[in-house]
């Protein structure tokens, strides 16, 4: 058996074993046929002899659907709030926004989530309790039962993203350009939509990077809450019975996707800011 | 005196007050601000609440751990008996379903385990990022290299997904509370510290009085913790203020994905772990550890806010406080053609 695993070789051997696996693919022993594993191989789960690159296939379109969706909730609600509370600055309804945002950034997700099922799924049936659906089943139930799960962890998100957009658009609105805007009689309206709300793109791109990739894997969270059967909710569950080749997948694939975002947003930044050259 | 000198002095220096001590400072500024002292006295409560666990449940006469099967109703799956969930003067926050463990116990002793594992993960993040970063700045190019790629990785991991990886791997003898901080401060935070303590190292070292200590011979120890650590402290302090509310949500959501504090260890995370099958009968096992989670964090959010605005003289002046402000306009405006500026807000 550990030689099957090959938990014998030494640990560079082991290492380059990985390695070939996962740039050439290759052959499993299972005592009586040998099995080919092609080439993004990231190994065999020690439970159930399955393939990660497989597990991990079919749990990726769970967790993207969750975060795709989630992410479109959370820009435009924490945008949005963002914007808000920079116009209003100072006012009674900014500080209304302010304490709702730091409400949102100080609840747990789970906390969220939880409450948001009772009272939507239990105490009002307006919903019935979320079952994961796959898309190319049946679009219509596949969002309406990720409404929820993409709801609670929007909320949490977009909370950080009201603060940083009031943040940062407060920081161009004090800057020099923005007063001879002013003095030239641009409105107030076109002052914060056009020209300070630039000047907030560069950071939210970034916050959005590192969220949507760390949330593909990370979103354990809601998924566990919710029952999704996505990359989160497998990672616990490879942790608690200590499948390592699977936990060592997982966490490949979710730095994958946070380098991923990165490039992304670095090719966006050039996009949103024409000072920024493609080299 | 004083008072005339401010009104025959140049206007922007204000006489007045006279110098008050950095703490002193921090603590007019902090008091300011109605939400911080608020966040404050919630927080103080907290920790108070934490320490005096035992005295507490002494007082209602259970502890966090006994199981009472005679009140719940085995027959409907493990329900308490009994109105609220078990409400009763023995069981002052009623009682667990299943186990009939006494709620208010396990949340009292959740509450040592939620600042206990918090404060102990910020001071490893503090210690660790302030080494790091100092070493960085002031040490040589290959030191700095190295450090700074290291801290990079960090920074870019996923909290969860390293917390989970790294838990699957230790042995299971080691103290769960102690390994639960561990990871939490050396997978987040401490990096972040790091980077920004570097980039003030490197700001202060070139610095008149950081060159002087080091020209007269005095070793690189004694000019980093003489000369340098009281500039840091500012924004390290903010840092930690704002690392507390975010490692009690980290220890919160490792417990309730079951991986963090173990059981019989009492844990809010883990306490609303099976809160949602539970809801109908006894509706407090879900409200009670929601409801001190959010408490905790927001309160501890708000006071590190708090402590920032208090430690920036930036957002400080705006607090118009120990400043003189009011004088000094009232002294402006007594004096003709030296209308007080309307402030603006930026």
């Amino acid at each position: 058996m550990a030689q099957q695993l090959r938990l014998d070789d030494p640990l560079y051997v082991r290492y380059g074993h990985f390695l070939q696996g996962i740039f050439a693919g290759q052959d499993f022993s299972t005592g009586t046929s040998v099995e080919h594993c092609a080439a993004p191989c990231l190994g065999q789960s020690y439970r159930t002899d399955q393939q990660v690159t497989d597990i991990i296939l079919a749990k990726l379109p769970v967790s993207l659907s969750l975060v795709l969706g989630a992410m479109v909730i959370w820009l435009l609600l924490g945008i949005g709030t963002g914007v808000l509370s920079a116009w209003r600055r100072g006012r009674p309804s900014e500080r209304l926004l302010t304490a709702v945002t730091l409400g949102g950034v100080a609840t747990p997700v789970f906390v969220i989530g939880l409450v948001l099922m009772i009272v939507v799924c239990g105490e009002l049936q307006l919903l019935p309790f979320p079952q994961y659906v796959h898309f190319t089943d049946d679009p219509e139930q596949w969002a309406w039962n990720l409404l929820l799960p993409w709801l609670s962890l929007a909320l949490v998100e977009a909370a950080n993203f009201a603060r940083l957009t009031r943040a940062s658009m407060l920081e161009t609105l004090a800057e020099d350009h923005i007063r001879t805007f002013r003095a030239y009689g641009v409105s107030e309206r076109a002052v914060i939509a056009r020209h300070a709300l630039r000047g907030a793109t560069a950071s939210v791109i970034a916050l959005n990077a590192v969220t949507f990739g760390s949330a593909v894997g990370g979103a354990v969270l809601t998924e566990t809450l919710f029952g999704l059967p996505g990359i989160g909710q497998e990672l616990v569950h490879a942790v608690k019975v200590v499948d390592l080749p699977v936990v060592v997948g997982m966490v490949l694939v979710t730095g994958f996707f946070v380098i991923l975002a990165n490039t992304v947003a670095d090719v966006l930044y050039a996009v949103a800011d024409r000072r920024v050259v493609l080299a | 005196m004083s008072e005339a000198l401010a009104v025959v002095g140049t206007a922007g220096t204000d006489t007045s007050v006279p110098a008050v001590s950095g703490a002193r400072q921090f603590w007019r500024r902090l008091r300011a601000q109605r939400a911080a002292l608020v966040a404050a006295a919630v927080v103080a409560l907290l920790v108070l609440v934490a320490l005096a666990a035992p005295l507490l449940t002494a007082l209602e006469g259970q502890d966090p751990t006994t199981y009472h099967p005679t009140l719940i109703d085995s027959a409907r799956g493990g329900v308490p008996l009994g109105s609220l969930g078990g409400v009763s003067a023995d069981h002052w926050l009623g009682v667990e379903p299943q186990t009939g463990r006494d709620m208010f116990a396990r949340l009292v002793y959740g509450a040592r385990v939620s600042l206990g594992v918090s404060l102990a993960a910020t001071l490893i993040q503090v210690l660790l990022g302030v080494a790091m970063g100092v070493a960085a700045g002031l040490g040589n190019r290959w030191v700095d290299l190295v450090i700074s790629r290291v801290t990079d990785i960090f920074v870019s991991m996923p909290l969860m997904i390293m917390a989970l990886a790294l838990l699957a791997i230790v042995p299971s003898g080691f103290p769960r509370p102690v390994l639960v901080a561990l990871i939490i401060s050396l997978v987040a935070g401490w990096s972040t510290v790091a980077k920004m303590v570097r980039a003030q190292t490197l700001a202060l070292k070139n610095l008149d009085y950081v060159s002087a200590s080091r020209l007269s011979g005095w070793s690189t120890w004694r000019t980093a913790t003489r000369e340098l650590l009281p500039g840091l402290a500012a924004p390290v302090i903010t840092y930690a203020a704002l690392l507390v509310p975010s490692d009690i949500s980290a220890e919160a959501a490792l417990s309730f994905l079951g991986v963090g504090v173990q059981p019989p260890t009492p844990s809010w995370g883990q306490m609303l772990t099976s809160a949602d099958v539970w809801y109908q009968a006894a509706p407090q096992y879900l409200l009670l550890p929601a409801l001190a989670l959010f408490v905790t964090v927001f309160a501890m959010t708000v006071l590190g806010d708090g402590v920032r605005v208090a430690l920036d003289p930036r957002a400080a002046s705006r607090l118009r406080v120990g400043t003189g402000r009011k004088r000094e306009a009232r002294a402006r405006a007594a004096v003709p053609g030296d209308a007080p500026r309307k402030e603006e807000r930026p």
